[in-house]
């Protein structure tokens, strides 16, 4: 692909903390070239920024490679920007053309509050986590391998489900804020592996409450997580949650 | 089990129970007023009409009707309502249609639509019948004659039209994602569901369409050509 540079103006989110009032800043990046990574062009900005004297924007990043789930950003309308099945720090420049504005958010969400600028609390996934997105049962020293069956459709579905990396896009893009995809993950993900089976009905109903005391919405079925989704995850483990949900509940299964 | 029903999903479920009840319903009631196309279709029509007026089994599952109906609308409107609240600060840019179905986003203003048709539905229909069977003659009213006499006005016609419209997009997403919410809409069964979902979609709001349409323009017999063998 052809290199090339552009000029940028950007309307980027600025936030004191989560009590102040925050607001849009305009600014505007010189010389960016196609082939940085949307992240790396908040690194100039970053500088440009220091340089003037003025205050960095914050924004989470850590691994940099597509599989922390730390970038987040809401950029032109969409969670991770307009490529498909890609992270803030996987978009490229290539994306965008000289001359292009564009408008940066945080997730919006109320389980998600602002902390600072561009970056949000998600603390709240891992106490959805903490709430059943484990096991727990013994289960003794490392087996060899293939001495738990397990087909190879589950352990293939099982695995798609893991590869969530819980970064919340699916929070950020769902019209209710619902964290179901994020949640379906977890739990389809333990439901479908033996090691996972025996604790399957009090995880879910234990997670589904932690989902609701965070203040996720509901789901309505309008798929919008999945298309956001940077790992693909399916709505199909929003059905399987669902399926989970109602096993337990007419089972008499209780949260604890 | 005692959020089974209250928690995000369990609200959910009852949507989708209720959902499913009320598409079980419009088969009933597309299935009977489609009589009236058929040849001899004003007898057809008024025979199965007085059975599910008349019927004990039909008179109790439609308190049942009632009550899923309002549920649904209850629940629907408030769970829109809470949804909502869930992002209280929202984005400039909004992603539109990019990810979404605009008709998938707008099921409780689509459910609005068909709320306020139906309360003028029902006190075209249903109010007088009833009225006329325990407070009036004793008898049901001619529903066919009725029928005739409402849909002259266009404006009734034009409202009923919308109605049904309205209710083929609460359809197109609601029937699909009923079974995804009731954890039914399996890999496997995907498919039939979504392609039962959208023939259904389109086929039963057409039919209701079809008939204050064909009073409106008189392509049906006259209710005074047809006389009771009894």
């Amino acid at each position: 692909m052809e290199h090339y540079n552009m000029n940028l103006t950007l309307k980027v989110w600025r936030q004191q903390n989560a009590q102040s009032q925050g607001a849009f800043e305009t600014y505007s990046v010189k010389e960016i070239s196609s082939e940085m990574s949307f992240l790396e062009m908040f690194d100039v900005l970053n500088e440009q920024l220091i340089h003037e004297g003025k205050e960095p924007i914050t924004f989470d990043h850590d691994c940099r490679e597509g599989i922390c789930g730390a970038c987040s950003m809401h950029i032109n309308g969409q969670a991770h920007g307009p490529w498909h099945e890609t992270t803030t720090c996987q978009l490229h420049m290539r994306a965008f053309k000289d001359g292009d504005t564009i408008v940066v958010e945080p997730w919006r969400a109320a389980a998600f509050p602002v902390i600072k600028d561009l970056m949000v609390d998600r603390t709240a996934f891992d106490r959805i986590i903490q709430a059943g997105g484990y096991i727990s049962v013994n289960t003794g020293n490392a087996q060899d391998a293939n001495n738990l069956p397990i087909a190879k459709d589950k352990a293939d579905e099982s695995f798609a489900a893991a590869t969530c990396i819980g970064c919340g896009a699916c929070v950020a893009s769902c019209k209710n804020a619902s964290a179901s995809l994020f949640l379906s993950a977890k739990v389809a993900h333990l439901a479908l592996l033996p090691q996972g089976d025996a604790e399957r009905k009090t995880r879910v109903l234990n997670m589904v409450e932690q989902m609701d005391k965070e203040g996720f919405g509901a789901c309505t079925n309008t798929g919008a997580c999945e298309a956001e989704c940077p790992k693909g995850i399916s709505i199909m483990n929003i059905r399987r949650l669902n399926a989970e949900y109602i096993r337990a509940g007419l089972s008499g299964s209780i949260a604890k | 089990m005692k959020n089974f029903l209250t928690s995000s999903i369990g609200k959910k479920l009852v949507m989708g129970i209720t959902g499913v009840s009320l598409i079980g319903f419009l088969v009933v009631h597309c299935y009977i007023n489609s009589l009236i196309f058929l040849p001899d279709g004003i007898r057809r029509f008024t025979e199965a009409g007085h059975f599910m007026g008349t019927n004990p089994i039909i008179r109790t599952l439609e308190i049942g009707l009632f009550a899923g109906i309002i549920l649904h609308i209850v629940q629907g409107l408030m769970l829109t309502v809470q949804n909502k609240s869930k992002r209280p600060v929202g984005y400039n840019v909004s992603p539109g249609n990019k990810s979404s179905k605009w008709y998938s986003r707008s099921m409780g203003l689509l459910g609005t639509l068909i709320l306020l048709f139906l309360v003028m539905h029902i006190s075209h229909f249903w109010v007088p019948n009833r009225y006329s069977q325990h407070f009036g003659s004793g008898y049901e009213i001619n529903l066919y004659e009725k029928m005739e006499m409402v849909f002259q006005d266009p404006i009734v016609v034009l409202v009923y039209v919308l109605g049904c419209i309205s209710l083929a997009w609460h359809l197109l997403h609601g029937f699909w994602s009923a079974f995804q919410t009731l954890g039914l809409y399996t890999p496997r069964y995907a498919p039939l569901i979504k392609g039962l979902g959208t023939a259904f979609s389109i086929i039963v709001p057409l039919i209701f369409i079809a008939m204050p349409v064909a009073f409106y323009f008189g392509w049906l017999p006259p209710a005074s050509s047809y006389v009771p063998s009894h």
